[in-house]
């Protein structure tokens, strides 16, 4: 799958998000990204996991200049974006789009579905004759699975999953080389989250587009990435293949994802024996010295609250990257 | 034995603009002593609103028919004070958000000895004791401490557990919890159900877990109800509902989860269509726009909730799937 130039490169990126003080000393930012790089290639999925706070959305953002990053290099097919101005993302926008968590919240309610889909066209090819408009729109509404009669309707007469289509349509009517997917499904009732998670799959292999799955949720990250990226805290704690990453976890944070999630098996789940975190997630604005897993890390050592692990191989397939002092 | 809740017949209708809407249409089952039953379905699926009457909890607009009793205690149109003696005392519920179910102005410290002053005539210094005991139970570290914090000092996982501790003060006999892991971290949604397999395997008390997630259901429970257009359509032992599932809408469930445990499977079985609208439901089978296997009964007759096995029921005309997972007609 990593053949090739990356479409996308991520080198160092940093997200910091100014606090105000309380009172005792000088404010600290909040740093929600610190320091992720990755790549993404051309017709692949790459998954983000991670839990609240560990600045999986932020990553998403910033990639598409959504959120201006405090540093840090975002290359998109050569060319550095990052801290572009609106004017300046224009002619990238028609490459890159984002389809949001909540269907309802991200669609204009005053727009009919047919107008939601194809205002990106408004903006990028205004000249289009009314006839053309329409033809581009009900081939994508197919795509998507929606039926032609619903291109005259209000998104509060659609239901979740339907909205979610009209959202997918719309980021994919320009046929941008990458989409940012960040938790599409998971306002979704499970029967409707499989249609929209097949959706996704059929689109990517029928359009050849690059996906950045943003989700909480391993079991359907692993099921839709090639490759699996685990956020903590802001930081990158592992990144490998979707299958490698399941079955030979190295990080700690990674093993105890895995085994946090529950499995709809009976038998699996009762002999099961689950790593448990302790605590919670800590404040970004006060994260641990070191390596900022440590606090809940059940493997923890001494040398862990000095220095930071380097996102490496360590001793492992070259493409299997780990920032763990003491990786298993 | 009588079972600690005994459901009968019960219905939920409750009145909108658009015209009334029956979002729990006649469902019996029992809840017996010890037991811990995962009720599962979609949103609008009526789960919920069936344990919030059991609670009296229903909203303004909705009335509820039928019958539901605590120990033989009928529960449907009782007195506001004669219930407020068995809800938060034998029978307690929690909810999915921890925040919006705690008082934010007040100590938590006050909350949780409210109910023993209350209910149990408890001295407060003594509740005082037992509270800091509870909070110990649900191991929530520095408990003596955290007694006189208010909500916001409490993490999302933390207050789950200040809202548990709350329900089980009194040493309820029947806990409903409704979602109580949802809104949590994935790594946090471990610790509480790790906590509530623990408080299963040490009392005496029946566990009601209503959830959409089957995953959380699989560990936890001993039996399962699923739960569709407000009324039950397959029942049965965990494992049943989980590796042999009869009903088309289970089996659907069970195969549109993507699987941790299964890295071959690239495509999941999705369900297609979407939940009907309560208001206006086909005149057979709820589910027969979504089903693959819809004949001509299906669509003339509803079916009724029908055991076919020992302790197994379901809402099908189909015979049900065989070994192979072949359909039996």
């Amino acid at each position: 799958m990593s053949a090739g130039e990356p479409i996308l490169s991520i080198q160092d990126l940093k997200v910091y998000f100014p606090v105000r003080g309380s009172g005792f000393g000088a404010a600290r930012p909040l740093k929600a990204v610190d320091g992720v790089s990755f790549d993404v290639f051309a017709n692949e999925t790459l998954g983000i996991v991670g839990e609240s706070g560990s600045g999986k959305s932020t990553v998403g953002r910033a990639v598409l200049q959504l959120l201006k990053p405090t540093a840090g290099r975002v290359v998109w097919l050569g060319q550095n974006i990052a801290g572009y101005s609106r004017s300046q993302m224009k002619p990238y926008r028609r490459q890159m789009q984002i389809v949001f968590q909540d269907p309802l919240a991200s669609l204009n309610p005053r727009m009919t579905a047919g107008d939601i889909i194809a205002e990106p066209l408004d903006t990028f090819e205004p000249n289009l004759s009314a006839v053309e408009r329409k033809a581009h729109v009900q081939e994508i509404m197919d795509k998507v699975g929606l039926l032609p009669q619903m291109i005259n309707r209000y998104p509060h007469e659609f239901s979740g999953g339907q909205n979610q289509r009209i959202g997918i349509a719309r980021a994919m009517i320009l046929k941008p080389k990458l989409i940012v997917a960040d938790e599409p499904v998971s306002s979704l009732d499970v029967s409707i989250r499989a249609q929209i998670i097949n959706l996704l799959a059929d689109l990517q292999t029928e359009m050849g587009v690059a996906l950045i799955f943003i989700s909480h949720d391993l079991a359907i990250v692993r099921h839709v990435s090639h490759r699996v990226l685990v956020l903590y805290l802001g930081k990158v704690m592992e990144l490998a293949e979707a299958s490698v990453l399941l079955s030979r976890p190295r990080h700690p944070y990674t093993q105890a994802l895995l085994s946090a999630a529950p499995v709809p098996d009976p038998e699996i789940e009762r002999g099961k024996k689950r790593i448990l975190l302790e605590g919670d997630l800590p404040s970004p604005t006060n994260p641990p010295s070191g390596c900022v897993f440590r606090t809940r890390c059940p493997i923890a050592q001494a040398k862990c609250a000095k220095e930071i692990p380097a996102l490496e191989p360590r001793g492992g397939e070259a493409d299997h990257v780990v920032a763990c002092h003491f990786p298993s | 034995m009588t079972p600690v809740l005994a459901v009968k017949d019960l219905s939920v209708r409750f009145s909108t603009p658009e015209g009334p809407v029956e979002a729990v249409s006649g469902v019996s089952f029992d809840i017996n002593l010890g037991e811990c039953v995962g009720i599962v379905g979609e949103s609008g699926s009526g789960k919920s609103q069936t344990f919030m009457t059991v609670m009296g909890l229903l909203a303004t607009n909705g009335k509820a028919t039928g019958s539901a009793k605590f120990k033989g205690d009928e529960l449907v149109g009782m007195k506001i004070d004669k219930l407020n003696k068995i809800r938060g005392s034998k029978m307690t519920m929690i909810f999915q958000d921890p925040m919006t179910s705690l008082t934010p102005h007040l100590k938590i410290s006050r909350q949780l000895t409210e109910v023993l002053v209350l209910h149990k005539g408890m001295s407060e210094r003594n509740a005082r004791a037992r509270a800091v005991q509870m909070l110990d139970r649900v191991k929530i570290p520095d408990a003596k401490r955290r007694l006189d914090q208010y909500p916001h000092e409490f993490s999302g996982g933390m207050r789950q557990r200040v809202m548990i501790a709350m329900a089980l003060i009194c040493e309820p006999e029947l806990l409903i919890a409704d979602e109580p892991s949802t809104a949590l971290d994935v790594t946090v949604q471990a610790q509480i159900l790790e906590l509530m397999q623990e408080l299963r395997a040490q009392g005496n008390m029946s566990i009601v877990m209503i959830t959409h997630d089957l995953g959380v259901v699989a560990g936890l429970c001993n039996r399962v109800m699923v739960m569709y257009a407000g009324e039950f359509c397959e029942t049965g032992a965990v494992d049943q509902i989980f590796h042999d599932p009869q009903h088309p809408y289970t089996r659907g469930l069970v195969g549109s989860i993507p699987r941790l445990d299964r890295p071959g499977e690239e495509r999941l079985t999705a369900i297609r269509g979407q939940p009907p609208n309560l208001q206006h439901l086909p005149k057979g089978c709820t589910f027969q726009e979504r089903c693959d296997f819809v004949f001509d009964r299906c669509i003339a007759e509803r079916p009724k909730l029908l055991g076919f096995a020992e302790g197994r029921a379901k809402t099908c005309h189909l015979k049900g799937f065989g070994p192979d997972k072949e359909v039996l007609r």
